[in-house]
């Protein structure tokens, strides 16, 4: 008996020993198979187009990541059984970065020995600000879905597919100013977040020039982010009537829950991080009645891409996709058309394929779920208009509540 | 002839030395040939990071024998400090080694400082106070960090605690530290050659530390604090030098740190004590107090968890039964027996084995 555990404890150590020196180029196929779908019949032909992302599946961020992952393996499975890119079957891998620069960096090199050419991530913003290095040392082609500060795609070879985050402030104070909507507003926002501060800053500067005027802007952070009574306190003392919260829906469900226990109902405008909020587990939707967001998806629209790939995505994953689903399911096909446009083959080298698809996406026009006819400018900002939607909860005669989003 | 008389503790100083540069001569071997995979050769320099980490906490916590807690504070500084540093002076000093030597320097400098700054109230306390005060304060450094704004412009420096608005900079002012979004746009300079070299320092200082007058003495500290002072040692003395040692290292590593990645936030769990907390489990791991067990944890411990990315969702858990597996091997007293034993039948085994060779 001993002499069997000896050789089990030498075959262990043995193979944590090969481990650090082997290990990826096998990982990657096996775990690439359940979206590459039936390539090895048309390998032959076009070769293989390997995309790699990367994003939070696991930690607090995680939410973003699974949608990214699930909505891009749906696209690139659609990609494939209707012929793939230029005759090439896709290939795609997801790594998981837990929302934190170091080990997104890590995931990219991981990416790398498995053979990626593309890359489409990363999800959040801060890591994706470290990843940008690495790819533009490399010139590979980078897509975020929804990487939104300035600096995530300071490069040329990075693009994105959401607003900016500036971008969205300034439309969300515009919006508010030119409807009359409020004219005392709060912000409650999160200082260690680049999304969520960015938003704010854009929207204070605007904010000047608008007929509104803002009377508490009050920040939490990724630290302190359950109790927000201090929060809508002070936004409820200063008299504020429309509540921004240019944050992300988690905590945005907790304000709604807080500020109505401390009986404070002021109307609440967001931006694309609230889409999403009616999904949170034992959240009471009917709060959320009125709520007002920019977004530039709604799972409920009513146009026929829309409706297939929500159906698509409800199908696979049994539930109804957020925006960053969308952004993920555009960005596949954008790298679609930018690799049709620019003739990308297989074989072509990473830097090559950067160059050349960095030129083809300031020259495409894509019809995505996210906006129709968006283009690119050659620092990598999309154009596309925000839309703006208000949250409507109807109640069934059983008593279950359901909400819709409705355009404004 | 005369034979060299190398001390046993001499040999083993050399043969950690000796292993780091076989180890890394290995590395950049494979890297020069190009058949390093890309994950590997990007672990290095974390690696380098780590393992200054781990050694300079055994100081601590092997030699000293108390507990900190606070070890990733002191790397945030460092890291914060030598990326302002960094930021600043990237016109001015264009010549990158020169500006990253300086940068770790000051980063070293500056944890160094606080060292002694938290060491002076904070040493007098031992065991279990000790740290607890020291996770405090690494998390008060950490918290500090995620609000404070710096901007520069030509009229100075500006600072301010609520927003990066409230700075006032001029029109040429460019904002360094951004709130809790930290610093962006590090000039890259950190690289696997500095990262060995820094090691190579942190093993020099601290081995001969330990085996010096010094380090006798500190031990003599660990082992029974009450007849060390009855001999006459200093021992406030002794431990504000050990954690000011310490700390400085982690500076240095967190300067390391801050030049190898473009984005630097305090925020998540890369400076609180779930850093510190991991850290501690390499020097526990590797065996408190053997420096080269550290050395040899670290490497092995940072590699796993990205190692284990085919396993996708069960990583993470995967990883925490290996390091609970390692534990038991290390330190259950039946593992240790059965390995004394097998220790013992290896020997006789290898021993017979000698003897038959000189038999033919």
């Amino acid at each position: 008996m001993k002499n069997v555990w000896k050789k089990v404890a030498a075959l262990c150590v043995a193979a944590a020993m090969a481990v650090p020196f082997t290990g990826c180029q096998s990982n990657g196929n096996s775990t690439a198979d359940n979206s590459t779908g039936d390539n090895a019949g048309t390998a032959a032909e076009g070769g293989v187009l390997k995309i790699g992302g990367i994003g939070p599946v696991t930690g607090g961020a995680a939410l973003y990541g699974i949608a990214v992952k699930n909505a891009a393996e749906l696209a690139v499975k659609e990609i494939n059984e209707n012929g793939g890119i230029n005759g090439m079957q896709v290939e795609f891998k997801f790594e998981d970065d837990v929302h934190d620069a170091e080990k997104s960096v890590n995931a990219y090199n991981s990416l790398k020995d498995w053979g990626m050419q593309i890359l489409m991530g990363s999800v959040t913003s801060t890591p994706c600000q470290a990843v940008v290095e690495e790819t533009h040392n490399d010139n590979m082609f980078q897509l975020t879905p929804s990487g939104s500060a300035v600096e995530s795609i300071k490069y040329d070879n990075a693009f994105r597919v959401c607003f900016s985050d500036p971008n969205q402030g300034s439309a969300s104070a515009k919006y508010i100013g030119e409807n009359g909507i409020a004219s005392k507003v709060a912000v409650i926002y999160n200082s260690s977040d680049v999304y969520s501060t960015g938003i704010y800053e854009k929207f204070a500067e605007e904010a000047e020039n608008q007929p509104f005027e803002i009377v508490s802007a009050e920040a939490f952070t990724d630290d302190s982010k359950s109790d927000f009574t201090v929060q809508i306190t002070k936004a409820k003392d200063a008299g504020a009537e429309l509540v921004f919260l240019p944050i992300y829906f988690q905590e945005a469900s907790l304000i709604l829950q807080q500020a109505n226990s401390l009986g404070y109902a002021p109307k609440y405008f967001g931006c694309d991080g609230l889409d999403g909020l009616l999904d949170v587990e034992n959240f009471d939707i009917s709060l959320a009645e009125g709520v007002m967001l920019l977004t530039p998806f709604a799972a409920d629209a009513t146009d026929d891409a829309t409706v297939s790939f929500v159906k698509a995505y409800t199908d696979a994953y049994g539930e109804t996709p957020i925006q960053f689903a969308a952004d993920a399911y555009d960005a596949l096909y954008i790298i679609k058309a930018a690799a049709e446009k620019a003739g990308i083959t297989a074989d072509m080298s990473v830097s090559d394929m950067g160059t050349a698809l960095s030129k083809a996406m300031t020259e495409i026009t894509v019809d995505g779920l996210t906006g129709s006819g968006i283009t690119w400018d050659a620092a990598g900002e999309p154009t596309k208009e925000p839309k703006a939607v208000k949250i409507v909860i109807t109640e069934a005669e059983d008593g279950t509540k359901s909400g819709a989003y409705a355009a404004m | 002839m005369k034979k060299l008389n190398i001390s046993k503790t001499s040999r083993s100083n050399f043969i950690t030395y000796g292993m780091v540069i076989v180890l890394a001569a290995l590395m950049m071997i494979l890297d020069g040939a190009g058949v390093l995979s890309s994950s590997m050769r990007g672990f290095l320099v974390p690696m380098c990071i780590y393992i200054i980490m781990a050694v300079s906490l055994n100081l601590v916590v092997g030699i000293l024998g108390e507990l900190s807690l606070g070890h990733a504070g002191f790397m945030c500084i460092g890291a914060y400090t030598s990326a302002v540093f960094s930021k600043c002076m990237v016109d001015t000093i264009t010549f990158a080694p020169l500006r990253f030597t300086i940068a770790i320097l000051i980063g070293a400098a500056c944890a160094a400082v606080f060292g002694v700054l938290i060491g002076i109230p904070v040493l007098r306390l031992k065991g279990d106070y000790l740290a607890i005060v020291t996770l405090a304060f690494g998390e008060i450094i950490k918290n500090i960090c995620n609000v404070i704004n710096l901007g520069v412009d030509s009229a100075g420096m500006h600072i301010s605690f609520d927003k990066a608005s409230d700075l006032n900079l001029a029109e040429d002012g460019q904002i360094i530290i951004k709130g809790s979004q930290g610093i962006s746009g590090t000039p890259k300079d950190s690289t696997f050659l500095v990262g060995v070299i820094l090691v190579m320092i942190t093993l020099v200082v601290i081995l001969n530390l330990i085996n010096s007058r010094t380090g006798r003495a500190i031990m003599s500290i660990r082992d029974n604090r009450i007849a060390a002072q009855s001999i006459g040692i200093d021992v406030t003395k002794y431990k504000l030098m050990v954690f000011t040692i310490s700390a400085a290292f982690a500076g240095a590593a967190g300067a390391l740190y801050a030049h190898n990645y473009a984005t630097l936030t305090a925020t998540g769990d890369k400076f609180n004590y779930n850093a510190s907390i991991m850290i501690l489990v390499y020097v526990v791991l590797g065996g408190i107090g053997n420096i080269r067990g550290s050395i040899i944890a670290t490497i092995i411990l940072y590699i796993l968890p990205e190692k284990l990315r085919f396993l996708k969702d069960y990583r993470m858990l995967v990883y925490a039964i290996v390091l609970i597996l390692v534990m038991l091997y290390n330190w259950s007293p039946k593992m240790q027996e059965y390995r004394e034993v097998l220790r013992l039948k290896l020997k006789a085994k290898f021993g017979k084995l000698n003897k038959e060779e000189s038999i033919t």
